[in-house]
């Protein structure tokens, strides 16, 4: 346990002490100061994630660093075993980053149903959940924060949320629980049969046995309850069903968190445990995985065509990145995974910044279909369309923004797969994935044209002027188009991070 | 038996004595007190339990036998032990009781006496000796079932624990002809158990016919040994492990339940699913782990489908019901399906890698988690039934915007219910709930925890149902209406917040009951 270790551990208490001294503060007073403590308890995790980043040996990515280790429940072999490398620590900032800004940006813009105290102190219990999971070093510590998320998420959806023409707020937010406490359920089956196997809980030590002890039999086993569990919180197609009535219903910060943070926990999971843990049945159930995730990409775009709503669009385009993460993962190759984690970040960015602008733009229009926004954003609110604008190209993968890497190296991962797999089938979903982007760009700038574009006499009536971006808004937005100019133009700066990490994993996963 | 007269030693039997006497006490000392003030008579018999609890924790010495005899060959065998097992359920049924006489009655004088369609506080008045007498014989059953080593013991204790629970359940029917789902469910729960006796007492015979002996231990050794006709001992082992199915609930011997919980008291429902249902596990553990050790596989199999059936059908009935007394006890009946799994996964794993101890402190872990967490939901709604008339009004819609009137306990009967889905915050659940699966994953019964995978989340759906509704405000009026809690006198809200601090401190440390064994 290094000096530098409690960074780690107080970004855990720090939200979770937060949660409670908000929920506690009693009365009317603490309904008033709720939303600036929530703001401050998030951006001290904020600070801290940047001393974990400051405190991190930035030539040793490699390796876990700032560790803690301590014993909780021997009984189970469960250990409170924290720690980051290259792949955990820029989802640890992304995450604290997007849950203060989500924190800010309620300080002035509150969901309809009000009760600030209770709403703050599920975002920080949110926050613990996510920040948690990023950081668990043993898998069934990992599955215990992967199960705290659930009924934070759940309430910020049930009572926040919005009912829709083809769901409640509620039936939307028991479908997401259900669901991926399916997937969870199923996941710790996986880790279960693992530890059985090896007797040990710990990632640490299971991915430097690199499956040692586990029949090829068992690791597929393993591998398909972990990547199966996994694969329903991505959410990869067939299992994404959970996932656009969820978005659709979420307030704007529940929308933001749960693209931005929450389907990271999915792909995450993949990389950090399934990878190392069993890396013959990942072998093994690659293709299928790369498969899917290629379905997903065109589903998710031809569904986005015929999509109404800019939130439920948003969605379903989330399909389609995660389905390029999957199949960069499944190309089994340090190219595939680096860009499979590069997509991961400029996903949550970018779809964290959609899910903002198009919540300002349905608080402003009472509504996020395309026939309640109706058209000419970029006349009644110039700023606010061009954000729009800028956040639809980076999504589709604009070379020189974010979106774009990630795309790349996984199309560049899948033209020369990993030597175990098949190639001939790789090249063939390289190719449809590259279609799927095409199509991404034309539902994107579609979108653009529909919502942004025409003349102002179209747009919704008694909306023909619009308040512009607020200050609220900058400064909550800001930083994520900052990033992603910033990604999309200087990928060392993450590829730094991931690479040794990724490297490491195949290097002893492979 | 060399001797007639045996040795006994006092400090096992110390608490169950305790509690036995009690309970004469208790009823004697209703005799003297006047009918208004025997509701006071909670308090001496809280007493008896604390001081039984104090005797037990007393106990340092945890490998203690009494009623021994010397079996020949240099073996001896005795009838009543106190080990980690015992300990752990003896403590798990004090603590259960203990609560359970800390919840209101439905007819409490409450704040409001003679409230329309209010019962009078007659049966408090009245029966509240008979009541608690009752509690602390059922309870001394509840601890020497764990402790007996032997079928007689066992069973004669079992009845001690199921005699009483049938009148407590049928009390207020002797009160008042407003109560005739009081005798209905008394009258099933009777006749299942009288069934389930029979069935027991000819497994017993068959066994003691073909091995000689009633000591769990001898009988083992016999069954071993191969001296015993196997197909008689196998039939007599099955009769005897169903009759304590139909203790714990399981399936297809589960279907007295309901009732029983629905026409019983609240808080008397609250006792059959805590203390009634850790006597039939107790009781189960007892007759698996020292007499039918050597047909693990056989008994291992057979459990494990039926605690798949368990959980599956307890959960399936959950689903569907309003009442949440009825859901409570469709819930337990799916729990009793989880507790199942260690022992059917340690009966599998025993024949192959030699008795697994695992086994029984999962079941117990499980149940202590449980306990805790079902009295705090009980508590909670013996609280909200006794401030309501005898219209029967308690379904889960009444509970809307609990929230909003009585924070505190609606934030608990949420922890205890996301507790008993074993969902955070409710860790000591999940802890649990992983520990059983465990057992399950690591005794090959993969197809077993798969079934359960799925119903963790057939239990989540209905608790947060419930859940879902103590957090919803009606829109109409935000600040109005709900279900308003004022607890009369203090004993029912200790009761809660000792459920609640129980549960929030096994989340934070769930080694406290993993470690007992």
């Amino acid at each position: 346990m290094s000096a530098e270790a409690w960074v780690l551990l107080a970004m855990i208490i720090v939200p979770a002490l937060g949660s409670a001294v908000v929920a506690l503060v009693p009365g009317p007073r603490g309904d008033r100061v709720a939303r600036p403590l929530g703001a401050i308890f998030g951006g001290i995790t904020l600070v801290l994630a940047v001393v974990a980043v400051l405190a991190f040996d930035h030539d040793a990515a490699g390796t876990f660093q700032l560790e803690t280790d301590l014993s909780w429940v021997p009984a189970l072999d469960l250990r409170f075993h924290l720690g980051v490398d290259g792949i955990s620590l820029p989802l640890v900032l992304l995450t604290a980053l997007l849950a203060f800004l989500c924190l800010a940006y309620t300080t002035r813009v509150m969901p309809k149903a009000a009760q600030p105290r209770a709403f703050v102190a599920v975002l920080l219990l949110l926050e613990v959940g996510l920040l948690g999971t990023f950081v668990a070093l043993d898998l069934v510590l990992f599955f215990l924060f992967f199960e705290v998320v659930l009924i934070p998420m759940w309430f910020v959806i049930a009572v926040w949320g919005d009912s829709t023409p083809s769901s409640t707020a509620r039936s939307a937010a028991n479908t997401f629980i259900l669901y991926t406490l399916l997937g969870s359920a199923v996941m710790v089956l996986g880790f279960l049969v693992v530890h059985a196997e090896t007797g040990t809980f710990d990632l640490v030590a299971l991915a430097d046995g690199a499956g040692a002890g586990m029949a090829r039999g068992t690791q597929v086993i393993a591998a398909l309850a972990m990547l199966g569990g996994l694969a329903v919180k991505t959410p990869m197609w067939p299992l994404h069903t959970w996932l656009p009535d969820a978005h659709t219903a979420a307030p704007t910060v529940g929308s933001v968190l749960l693209a931005g943070a929450l389907l990271k926990m999915g792909t995450y999971g993949m990389v950090r445990v399934v990878l190392p843990v069993v890396p013959e049945g990942t072998e093994v159930l690659a293709p299928y995985l790369g498969a899917l995730g290629v379905v997903g990409i065109l589903y998710g775009s031809f569904a986005c065509l015929a999509q109404t709503d800019l939130k439920r669009l948003i969605a379903y385009s989330s399909v389609g990145h995660m389905g390029f993460v999957l199949l960069g993962i499944s190309t089994l190759t340090p190219a595939g995974i680096n860009g499979a984690l590069y997509a991961n970040v400029a996903h949550g960015l970018i779809t964290g910044l959609l899910f903002f602008v198009v919540g300002g733009i349905k608080d402003r229009h009472g509504s996020s279909s395309f026939d309640g926004v109706g058209r000419a954003l970029y006349a009644r609110a110039p700023r606010l369309a061009a954000i729009l604008a800028f956040a639809a190209v980076a999504s589709l993968g604009l070379p020189g923004l974010a979106g774009f890497w990630g795309e790349m190296l996984t199309l560049l991962g899948a033209y020369d797969p990993s030597s175990a797999l098949p190639r001939g089938l790789y090249l063939t979903l390289m190719t449809l994935a590259g279609v799927g982007a095409v199509l991404t760009a034309a539902y994107l700038l579609q979108t653009v044209r529909r919502v942004c574009q025409g003349p102002i006499a179209d747009a919704a009536p008694r909306r023909s002027s619009l308040e512009d971006v607020s200050s609220i808004e900058a400064l909550a937005w800001s930083p994520l188009v900052v990033l992603v100019v910033l990604l999309g133009v200087w990928p060392g700066l993450l590829l730094g991070l991931t690479d040794p990490a990724v490297a490491t994993l195949l290097g002893t996963g492979g | 038996m060399t001797s007639l007269v045996q040795s006994v030693d006092w400090v096992a039997l110390g608490p169950t004595l305790v509690v036995a006497l009690g309970s004469i006490g208790v009823l004697l000392a209703d005799l003297w007190v006047p009918p208004a003030r025997r509701a006071a008579l909670r308090w001496p018999t809280l007493g008896v339990v604390v001081l039984a609890g104090a005797l037990l924790v007393a106990q340092t010495d945890r490998e203690r036998g009494t009623f021994c005899i010397d079996a020949g060959g240099g073996l001896s065998a005795c009838s009543f032990v106190v080990e980690p097992i015992t300990w752990a359920l003896q403590a798990i049924s004090l603590v259960g009781a203990a609560v359970v006489i800390m919840l209101p009655v439905r007819d409490d004088p409450g704040p409001a006496p003679g409230a329309p369609g209010r019962l009078s506080g007659r049966l408090s008045g009245r029966l509240s000796g008979e009541y608690h007498f009752l509690l602390l014989v059922s309870l001394a059953g509840a601890m020497a079932i764990a402790a007996s080593r032997d079928v007689l013991t066992l069973v004669i204790a079992l009845e001690v624990l199921s005699l009483p629970a049938f009148a407590m359940i049928a009390l207020p029917a002797g009160q008042t002809r407003e109560h005739p789902s009081a005798a209905e469910g008394a009258l099933k729960a009777f006749l299942v158990s009288v069934v389930a006796l029979a069935v027991m007492l000819f497994g017993a015979a068959l066994l003691y016919g073909v091995t000689g002996t009633l000591y769990f231990d001898l009988l083992a050794g016999a069954l071993v040994a191969g001296t015993a006709s196997t197909p008689v001992a196998a039939v007599g082992a099955t009769l005897l492990l169903a009759g304590l199915l139909f203790k714990v609930a399981a399936v297809p011997f589960h279907g007295w339940v309901p009732d029983a919980y629905v026409g019983a008291p609240v808080r008397v429902a609250a006792f059959l699913s805590v203390v009634s249902k850790s006597g039939g596990f107790a009781g189960l553990l007892v007759v698996l782990w020292f007499g039918l050790r050597p047909y693990g596989e056989a008994w291992g199999t057979v459990l494990a489908i039926i605690a798949a059936l368990t959980m599956t059908i307890g959960n399936l009935g959950a689903l569907r019901q309003t009442d949440v007394v009825r859901l409570l006890a469709w819930s337990s009946i799916a729990q009793s399906g989880f507790m199942l799994v260690p022992l059917a996964a340690a009966g599998i794993a025993t024949s192959a890698r030699g008795l697994a101890l695992d086994g029984a402190a999962a079941t117990i872990a499980y149940l202590a988690v449980y306990a805790v967490m079902n009295l705090g939901a009980f508590a909670v709604v013996a609280v909200t039934d006794s401030l309501r008339g005898t219209t029967g009004a308690r379904t889960v819609a009444d509970y809307t915007g609990m929230i909003r009137t009585s924070a505190l306990a609606g934030i608990a009967l949420a922890f205890f219910l996301v507790s008993l889905a074993g969902v955070p915050p409710g860790v000591a659940g999940l802890v649990t709930k992983v520990v059983v699966l465990r057992s399950a994953v690591d005794a090959g019964l993969g197809w077993l925890a798969v079934v359960m995978a799925v119903n963790v989340v057939l239990g989540l759906a209905y608790y947060l149902r419930w859940t879902a509704v103590i957090f919803a405000i009606p829109a109409a009026s935000p600040y109005e209406g709900g279900l308003e809690i004022r607890a009369h006198g203090r004993a029912p809200s200790v009761a809660v917040g000792l459920a609640l601090a129980g549960g929030v401190a096994l989340s934070i440390w769930p080694q406290a009951v993993l470690a007992v064994l």
